[in-house]
């Protein structure tokens, strides 16, 4: 049960609330951001951050906390930053949420609390991300830790994963006085947030000082661990004595388009893309070994609408790209990305082509990418996900000339851990089939939860998952009922 | 940190690290391999794993130095570590009783195909080996392949030790003979095994070839090892590494290696000339992540 709201701490009668403006995020000029990747964010100051929180009408029924994922309080939060507490904010911000520096900075939260904020109606929503991120990085900025004080259970958890879904489960398990050990395939932890979203969007030393936090709460991390390959699940609960597991290893495996040329020298799925520029700094090439192609002064164009698309193209643009395109066979209104991503992108410079999609890559005579084949599409009736199908345009292709290629239209389930685990019930799409409140497998003490169960999503959607499967892999823990 | 426990010189430029990784020893089948990563600037690269000792917790590559990151990697000694070591990795090879098997290792291939050899040994098939090199100098783990093969033929290009010619013109004569022949394996450098694979077609033997893709992540998250096999992208480090040599488009293959050439050259310069100082800060530790990113080049 939630306690009843505390007396406000706003001066302001409502309608002079209304009267505030939404406050500007600082932010990089696109002009200088575009060759650097810096954070093109730059957060609010204890000012801004408090002249934001005045907006917020204190409403009775929180229509803001309503789909959170993870259930952050906002309305505490944001009174408490009204009232200068900006260290009791980040703590009301962390009984939720264990990555608020992160979630303030890619969560899309139009599509969450922001979407639903009263304010929206009559202008502009409450900056909640905005102010989410200023108070976890004020409480980073302080030092501020609350560690666990719950008596150790003497129960194990392995957490297959450390993205978004698996970091949650953990922040959450470690406070019930679970022992919690996270296991990584890659050589650094984070996830997608560390291999997939650059440093233009998420800076690596935010993702770095939330996992220090994690540590200090006392969740140990083992990085080189392929699940499935170094040790399977059954030898984990079995042999290493864990007494649940938590698989969260994301999506995983890029999709491809089947059509001609994928394979010639310039097209990179956007996952290789990222993962070299990010995970592997080939844009610091060559203080860093993993090279990269040299996009100065080249053409480049990235197929898709999402984050992962904006992402790529940005990224593009800022090693170099001449022109840069966005390539999507919906229209604008229908792109999965964040409304502040595409925005950002068109301040860029980013061209978008809507209705388009490429046919063909066409290779010169060494085998490197000179140009792409597209056919311009217009929508139809609408397809199982509710949007209207795109159909092409007969008569309508064309080619553009570009260099370089980055496929981002989706991922397909990564089978590692479904083929080496006897018993593990997936759906026909390969998926890791789990129920949608518990995160129950089909296998007893194996919970499952994120884009391997749900397909791609979004950070803020894995984090709810992690947090669904924290508290039923605790409730599992103590009572034994399965 | 995966310490090195011992290292062995195979020949010029070929070197074996045992390393201790018992994770790895532990679940390491014939036909897999680790990625590494040296040093935290460092690229990540595949490698076979040409054995594993589950008891000592060892597993064991051997190395040819090509490029940079391999180049450095065979600068290191026993006492040295490895910043991170991932695996087994891939798909094990197919261990079964074929009949007669011909394991092809041409250089470094050798010692990557010899475990897959011995357990085919192991599954009672007649194991011969045509094992292949430039010179006489760069034949390696030829007693190993002794012990764990029936037959053993030893070709140099230059015909310094063993008879003069490719392994492709052993697999012919054998062929030519009459040896009835149920599967062939082949592990070396690209050319080698396309050859053996027109080779094979012809005559219809089954055959199966390790493919050596670039790669990063190896857990099929990137995509960037796809291989073009049978005219569909297959990822070689989830659906491979094997693949069946006929449906192997090996020009692909030999194209997508090539596509960091230049970078690789580049690398290699800057190696020549700073190696030694690279390989001292990296033992004294000196080089650390940077959390500050740089500006573009």
């Amino acid at each position: 049960m939630k306690a009843p709201a505390l007396p406000s701490a706003n001066p302001l009668a409502l309608r002079d609330r209304m009267k505030i403006q939404r406050q500007h995020m600082p932010e990089q000029s696109p002009e200088d951001r575009k060759t650097n990747f810096h954070e093109v964010n730059l957060g609010f100051s204890a000012e801004l951050a408090r002249q934001e929180a005045l907006r917020c009408l204190e409403c009775e029924k929180e229509t803001c906390m309503t789909n959170c994922p993870v259930g952050v309080d906002v309305r505490e939060f944001v009174r408490l930053i009204v009232a200068g507490d900006f260290a009791g904010a980040a703590a009301v911000v962390r009984k939720d949420n264990v990555l608020p520096a992160i979630t303030g900075r890619v969560c899309p939260q139009e599509d969450h609390c922001e979407g639903n904020c009263v304010l929206r109606k009559k202008g502009e929503s409450l900056g909640i991300g905005y102010l989410e991120r200023f108070v976890a990085d004020y409480e980073e900025q302080m030092g501020i830790r609350h560690l666990p004080t719950a008596e150790p259970t003497g129960k194990k958890v392995a957490i297959v994963g450390s993205g978004p879904a698996g970091l949650s489960a953990a922040g959450d398990l470690i406070q019930k006085g679970h022992k919690v050990r996270v296991f990584e395939a890659l050589h650094e932890l984070g996830g997608v947030l560390v291999y997939g979203i650059p440093e233009f969007r998420l800076p690596k030393h935010i993702i770095r000082e939330q996992l220090d936090y994690l540590r200090d709460m006392g969740v140990e991390f083992e990085t080189n661990v392929v699940v499935g390959r170094t040790v399977t699940i059954d030898e984990l609960m079995n042999e290493e004595g864990y007494d649940a597991v938590f698989v969260a290893t994301g999506a995983g495996s890029p999709q491809f388009m089947k059509i001609p040329g994928e394979h010639v020298i310039g097209v990179y799925s956007a996952n290789e893309f990222l993962t070299r520029i990010n995970l592997m700094h080939a844009y610091e090439f060559p203080r860093y070994d993993q090279p990269l192609i040299d996009f100065r002064g080249k053409d480049v164009a990235v197929i898709g609408g999402g984050n992962t698309a904006l992402d790529a193209i940005r990224s593009a643009l800022r090693l170099g790209a001449r022109k840069a395109y966005v390539i999507y066979r919906r229209s604008e209104a229908e792109m999965p990305a964040r409304a502040e991503e595409v925005k950002h992108a068109k301040q860029e410079g980013i061209e978008f082509q809507w209705l388009t999609a490429p046919i063909e890559f066409l290779a010169d005579g060494k085998g490197w990418l000179n140009a792409m084949r597209c056919v311009r599409m217009e929508l139809g009736e609408p397809d199982s996900s509710g949007r209207r199908r795109p159909v092409p345009i007969s008569g309508s292709e064309f080619e553009i000339p570009i260099a370089v290629a980055v496929l981002a239209i989706g991922t397909s389930a990564n089978p590692i851990i479904q083929s080496t685990t006897p018993g593990l019930m997936t759906d026909k799409r390969g998926y890791i089939s789990a129920d949608e409140k518990l995160q129950r497998t089909s296998r007893k003490g194996v919970f499952a939860g994120g884009d391997i169960v749900t397909g791609s999503a979004t950070v803020i959607l894995a984090m709810g998952a992690g947090r669904r499967a924290g508290k039923s892999i605790h409730d599992y823990l103590t009572t034994g009922e399965w | 940190m995966f310490k090195i426990l011992q290292t062995q010189q195979l020949a010029p430029g070929i070197k074996r690290f045992v390393i201790d990784a018992p994770r790895i020893a532990r679940k390491h089948l014939a036909g897999q391999f680790v990625i590494l990563r040296v040093y935290e600037q460092g690229e990540r690269i595949p490698l076979t794993i040409e054995s594993s000792d589950v008891a000592r917790g060892t597993i064991s590559i051997a190395v040819q130095s090509v490029g940079k990151t391999t180049h450095l990697l065979t600068a290191l000694e026993a006492g040295d570590s490895i910043l991170d070591v991932v695996g087994p990795l891939g798909k094990p090879s197919e261990i079964a009783k074929f009949g007669t098997v011909v394991v092809m290792g041409g250089g470094v291939g050798t010692a990557e195909a010899r475990p897959t050899a011995a357990a085919l040994k192991a599954a009672a098939n007649h194991v011969i080996s045509i094992i292949g090199a430039r010179h006489r100098d760069l034949v390696i783990f030829e007693d190993e392949m002794r012990a764990a093969c029936d037959e053993v033929f030893v070709m140099t290009d230059d015909g310094s030790y063993g008879e003069k010619g490719f392994v492709t013109d052993k697999l012919r004569q054998l062929i030519e003979r009459g040896t009835k022949i149920d599967l062939v394996l082949a592990v070396g450098p690209i050319p080698m095994m396309k050859a053996v694979a027109d080779l094979t077609r012809t005559v219809g033997i089954r055959t199966i070839v390790s493919l050596n893709p670039i790669m990063i992540d190896g857990t099929g998250m990137c995509g960037g090892c796809r291989v073009l096999v049978n005219n569909e992208s297959k990822f070689a480090c989830v659906d491979g590494p094997e693949f069946d040599a006929h449906e192997v488009n090996f020009d692909v293959l030999v194209q997508r290696n090539s596509m960091y050439r230049e970078e690789e050259k580049l690398e290699m310069n800057q190696f020549e000339s700073e190696g030694d100082s690279l390989l001292e800060r990296i033992r004294t530790g000196e080089l650390q992540p940077c959390a500050i990113p740089g500006e573009t080049k």
